[in-house]
């Protein structure tokens, strides 16, 4: 069934066109791979699919509800998530908490409980502490729930993003560039973490990647783009071994 | 829950600091000039509290506070002339209190609606902008009551058109005078402590975090599904009532009332800044602290008066090239380790 | 022919706002930061005229002279002692706060030197002006010169940042300091000369200011400071020519409000002003604008 379908997406800057004919189907427990050379358009892909940019042409549809219109908060709410490039956590607030914004959406209780601490309060920060461990246990960040976010080492940062994106309850998890900036041992752990993501929630993942040996590893679809068009789009292999993106890539 | 515990220790602080100065007070160890300073000394921490709330936790900075306090103290001090000859005490103070905050809350939900469109230092030199704007129209206000009714006028007490029995209320910039003196240090008090009790509640409840989410990365606080209009004009609202709530007992402790530059221009913002950033920016309870020793202590040595400005200023500079500038952080935390590093937002 | 009198009094107080703004808008445009303090160096400027003029008795153009000097060495060590470290802060609040604190720092300072009664300042210029239509319309000296320094300070700027290498390397800074410094552009050098330029503006703003309006305090350049860095919003921040747009017209708006509406409330009105530019145009008149990348 089809989770994500993107059709004849575009946007242009002044007379640039940076994503042109975009087209893009996901099927739900899929992990998609978004591969191009830089300024390809594929983080201007990310902004269109969770409302940064509005396209001037195409729509988006979730789970055949069509969130081409809506703004980033209600496409939050209908099911998409992200991490971002240069990772954007709540760095002066502790990890445990960065989790808890992420689940404010599902755990509610009033503004004047909150103030006052009073009716549902207590029980529901319960709730939402047990929650928020029990993310944390899945990314092995329990034992540092009460460090800042900015304290933590890199590779942690970006698990605790994945970590706070997941809170929302997604349908849809998209990751841009998630090994950017990673060296060899943090790649393969990240690997690893969006392969328990995969298995623990059985998420459907979108993401963005430079690194080749990544996406070999792990993607079982790619769409390669180049110059804000689709160059070539299916199974990884075929993709890999087809001579446009190849050339692509190679110059 | 070490949170808890950290909000009961501020309660404490404010508490034990009660009983030490009503103890020292009864026991006549209280000089009569340091009893007049009590009351403004928690006023102005209720001010820093609500500050606090503008700049450290919801991360934008306001130099116009000093204008809500300036509303909740007219609005408030009017109901209370108004009302002196109709209302006992008790209530007409509980709904001057109400009537000001209420004031201030409007004032700071009206303001932030352009405000809070904007940004970093446009955001600030707004709230200057609207803090100068209350002053100086509460400066050409004329309010004066008959048996008639209210009259208002923007020129002069003459243009009210007022019967012969007619009383001017609000008279330009001489302001409101007569107010009833009905502030006093327990009430003082209890008044901060309901401020800390709001704001530290706030801090440790799901509204506070998407707050300081907001502050600490607006777009991924968007991509995370938090409203961001919607929360920091909360966080905008309450601390312009809680200054509004300041501004209750500054009216209700003097008997002339006017919208000076002294007490409510944007130096007097500045200066209310001043102890937020010496208490930690952020630090609710440092706020407090700061708050009381920077009034009490020049007033006490007196010579220090004149260096205070100049001291208060180098001190802000130091502080903020101390605790934020990208260099000194790194030398502290080669030399420190990381853990001397600014704690963050805690409450 | 009155209110020709107070359009040309408008024009006048409006070029102190535009040099001002200059200023303003270079430091904001290139540093990226709003430098609070701005108006206090017109302060500064204005006591050290003073203090050369009516204590030494020295001649008006060598205590302007004088000032400019000192205002330029004040600028850059504000920026190289309070502003320079805190660039690449966490919190862009840091370096506004810090420029409050320079401020407060300057008009203190002045207070304990000078103390706090107004000081009358006599004007810089002798001239006594022109008059027209027997002598119904007088335009004085003093607004003559004014308007007339706005446009040649103006003019030079704009040449500067078009034809010289200096000039050209500050416009790069201003888009992307990163790029700048790839480009082999010292931005540090580059902002120290930014700053430099408007303290040297303030001084000769301060100068203009106190022979129009004679009372010297340490808070004399605080309001017009505050008011310059609204018509340099209200021109478009960044923008040359907006910051003379925007003076001019807020200090025309000014007088005539004072004028025909209320003395009391043209402060108001001036902020009002400010409130409503940030609402409909952020960008002001002659602004771009500037959007975060995600």
């Amino acid at each position: 069934m089809t989770l994500l379908d993107v059709n004849k997406l575009s946007i242009s800057f002044g007379g640039l066109r940076a994503v042109d004919d975009f087209n893009l189907q996901i099927e739900k427990g899929e992990l998609y791979g978004l591969i191009g050379p830089n300024g390809a358009g594929k983080t201007t892909v990310f902004n269109l699919l969770t409302g940064v940019y509005k396209p001037n042409e195409g729509i988006i549809k979730l789970d055949g509800e069509d969130i081409t219109r809506k703004n980033t908060v209600q496409i939050n709410q209908a099911g998409i998530a992200r991490t971002f490039q240069n990772i954007r956590l709540f760095k002066q607030m502790s990890v445990i908490d960065n989790v808890k914004v992420g689940l404010s959406e599902r755990f509610k209780y009033s503004t004047l409980e909150g103030v006052l601490h009073v009716g549902k309060y207590r029980k529901v920060e319960k709730e939402m502490n047990e929650e928020a461990m029990k993310l944390l246990k899945v990314f092995d960040l329990d034992g540092e729930k009460d460090t800042l976010a900015s304290n933590l080492p890199y590779g942690k940062q970006r698990k605790l993003e994945i970590a706070r994106a997941m809170a929302t309850n997604p349908k849809l998890l998209l990751l841009d560039e998630p090994a950017a900036g990673m060296n060899p041992n943090e790649t393969k752990e990240l690997m690893d973490t969006i392969s328990l993501v995969r298995k623990e929630f059985g998420m459907t993942i979108l993401l963005i990647e430079h690194d080749m040996k990544l996406v070999s590893g792990i993607c079982e679809k790619l769409t390669v783009l180049n110059f804000g068009r689709v160059l070539c789009q299916g199974e990884t292999k075929e993709v890999l071994a087809n001579p446009e993106v190849i050339k692509a890539y190679l110059g | 829950m070490k949170k808890k515990y950290d909000n009961l220790i501020t309660y404490g602080i404010v508490i034990l600091a009660f009983i030490i100065f009503q103890v020292l007070a009864a026991t006549g160890n209280l000089s009569s000039h340091m009893r007049g300073l009590l009351v403004p000394m928690t006023y102005y921490a209720v001010i820093a509290v609500a500050l606090n709330l503008c700049v450290g936790i919801l991360g934008e900075l306001s130099i116009g506070h000093c204008g809500f306090m300036c509303i909740g103290a007219f609005t408030s001090a009017f109901f209370s002339k108004v009302t002196q000859n109709v209302l006992p005490t008790a209530p007409r103070f509980i709904l001057a209190f109400v009537v000001g905050i209420a004031f201030a809350a409007l004032f700071g939900f009206l303001i932030g609606i352009p405000v809070l469109r904007l940004k970093g230092d446009y955001l600030a030199i707004v709230t200057l902008a609207f803090g100068e704007i209350i002053k100086t129209v509460i400066n050409a206000f004329y309010i004066g009551i008959d048996k008639h009714g209210l009259h208002f006028s923007l020129k002069n007490a003459m243009e009210l058109g007022m019967e012969p029995d007619g009383e001017v209320i609000v008279n330009g910039a001489m302001g409101i005078t007569g107010t009833p003196h009905d502030a006093n240090f327990t009430i003082s008090i209890v008044v901060l402590l309901l401020a800390l009790f709001v704001v530290q509640n706030l801090v440790n409840s799901r509204d506070g975090r998407a707050i300081m989410a907001i502050r600490d990365n607006a777009i991924a606080a968007e991509a995370t599904g938090i409203n961001i209009t919607k929360y920091k004009m909360l966080a905008f609202v309450i601390s312009a009532a809680i200054a509004g709530a300041a501004g209750v007992l500054y009216s209700h402790n003097i008997t002339s009332l006017t919208a000076s530059s002294q007490y409510f221009g944007f130096n007097a913002s500045i200066m209310i800044l001043v102890y937020v950033v010496l208490g930690g920016i952020g630090n609710i309870r440092g706020s407090v602290i700061a708050a009381c020793i920077l009034y009490v202590l020049p007033e006490l040595l007196r010579g220090l008066n004149t260096y205070r400005m100049l001291i208060y200023s180098i001190i802000l500079i130091v502080m903020m090239i101390v605790n934020w500038s990208p260099k000194v952080i790194d030398w502290r935390k080669k030399t420190f380790g990381r853990f001397t590093v600014r704690k963050g937002a805690k409450a | 022919m009155s209110f020709l009198t107070y359009l040309i009094s408008g024009l006048s107080l409006g070029s102190i706002y535009a040099i001002i703004a200059l200023g303003y808008t270079m430091v904001y445009g290139i540093a990226k930061m709003l430098n609070f303090a701005h108006g206090d160096f017109i302060m500064v400027g204005c006591y050290i005229i003073f203090s050369v003029t009516a204590s030494l008795g020295g001649n008006p153009l060598l205590g302007i002279l004088v000032a400019v000097v000192l205002c330029t060495i004040l600028g850059i060590t504000t920026e190289f002692v309070a502003y320079r470290p805190l660039r690449g802060a966490a919190s862009p609040l840091a370096v506004l706060i810090t420029a409050i604190g320079v401020s407060y720092f300057l008009e203190n300072v002045a207070l304990l030197i000078f103390g706090a009664d107004i000081k009358s300042f006599s004007s810089v210029i002798s001239w006594e002006g022109l008059s027209f239509a027997g002598g119904q319309l007088r335009i004085q000296g003093v607004t003559i010169v004014t308007i007339l320094i706005s446009v040649l300070v103006l003019v030079v700027l704009q040449l500067f940042i078009k034809k010289t290498k200096q000039g050209q390397a500050m416009l790069a800074v201003a888009e992307d300091k990163g790029a700048a410094t790839l480009m082999g552009i010292d931005v540090n050098k580059t902002i120290m000369l930014t700053f430099a330029i408007g303290s040297a503006l303030a001084a000769i703003a301060g100068a203009l200011l106190c022979s129009a309006y004679p009372s010297l305090s340490p808070y004399t350049g605080a309001m017009p400071g505050i008011k310059a860095f609204v018509a340099a919003v209200l021109g478009g921040i960044g923008s040359i020519p907006g910051a003379m747009i925007g003076g001019l017209v807020l200090g025309i708006v000014e007088i005539l409000s004072k004028t025909y509406i209320s003395s009391q409330l043209s402060d108001a009105i001036v902020f009002g002003i400010l409130v409503i530019v940030l609402l409909v145009k952020p960008t002001g008149i002659l602004g771009k604008k500037i959007q975060e990348k995600v």
